[in-house]
């Protein structure tokens, strides 16, 4: 059946993430290209984490989506910050 | 009579993301790995990094994104019961993933003609933090061209089930989630671009 709670993301919608998805890419090649140290990847890690927050927002649906299925990517997200964030106790203070 | 065939939209979408969350840690967990040889090997991943071409990543990276486009396009006109622009837009996701694998088919045949592969002639005159960077490119870049495959069979499916109208305004979710696998790979695919082919 189809779902009761049907809703349609309007095409403008996905075209202007899509925009700013690639507008952001931009931004990511132009800074690569300046030396910032050890903020080169800090800079670029937050940019892909902004697009990828675009993608799941959007594309993905996730912004309307039921209370059921964010707090499952909210368990699945903090799972995979909890095993990046060990894993960094235990380089740095090895 | 309850002859028809049970569906459950929601319960087909939550076990799909599911699927999703282990994936997301898998390729996390290669991340962390780049994450700890970089901490290990700056200088050696940068060397490394800037013999990649840029020109392919971001060719590639602007195709999946389009793609990407593409896809969530399909799915809102699925909904609304457009079938021609669906097939039409399925068919531009699938097109962006033959090309995207003809370009990393392209890079790889370049660089494994060289001798830069793993356990290759040239991989191993190479410091250890330059072996540890194109090993990780290699396991990371195929998994993901492993999914960009899969991903690519599996709309091909869509395509079809679309066109016998099997899959229609009334029952999407076999092409909303292979949407939502092929958003995966653009998603992976937005973290290794900066941190391999662009890392200095």
């Amino acid at each position: 059946m189809s779902s009761a709670s049907k809703h349609i993301v309007s095409d403008r919608i996905f075209i202007l993430v899509w925009l700013a998805l690639l507008a952001l890419t931009g931004v990511t090649v132009a800074v690569s290209h300046i030396d910032l140290g050890p903020w080169n990847v800090w800079l670029a890690l937050s940019i892909a984490s902004f697009k990828s927050g675009l993608v799941i927002a959007f594309f993905m649906h996730m912004k309307y989506e039921n209370r059921l299925l964010k707090g499952f990517f909210f368990c699945a997200l903090l799972t995979l910050a909890i095993f990046i964030g060990f894993t960094f106790f235990d380089v740095h203070y090895r | 009579m309850s002859e028809a065939a049970h569906k459950d939209y929601t319960g087909a979408k939550l076990g799909m993301w599911l699927f999703l969350f282990t994936e997301l840690i898998l390729f996390g967990g290669l991340f962390i790995l780049y994450a700890v040889y970089l901490h290990r090997y700056p200088a050696e991943f940068a060397a490394a990094g800037s013999e990649l071409n840029e020109v392919f990543g971001a060719a590639n990276t602007l195709l999946l994104l389009s793609s990407s486009l593409a896809i969530a396009l399909a799915t809102s006109a699925i909904q609304r019961g457009a079938k021609g622009r669906t097939l039409w837009l399925v068919g531009a996701t699938i097109a962006s993933a033959l090309i995207f694998m003809v370009n990393k088919y392209v890079e790889w045949s370049a660089k494994i003609g060289h001798g830069l592969y793993p356990d290759g002639p040239a991989m191993l005159e190479r410091p250890p933090g330059e072996i540890a960077f194109f090993s990780l490119y290699y396991i990371t870049t195929g998994l993901h061209g492993l999914h960009v495959l899969i991903g690519g069979a599996l709309l091909v499916w869509v395509w079809l089930r679309v066109a016998a109208d099997a899959i229609h305004a009334e029952d999407y979710v076999a092409l909303e989630n292979s949407g939502l696998y092929w958003h995966l790979v653009d998603l992976v695919w937005i973290f290794i671009f900066p941190l391999y082919y662009l890392i200095i």
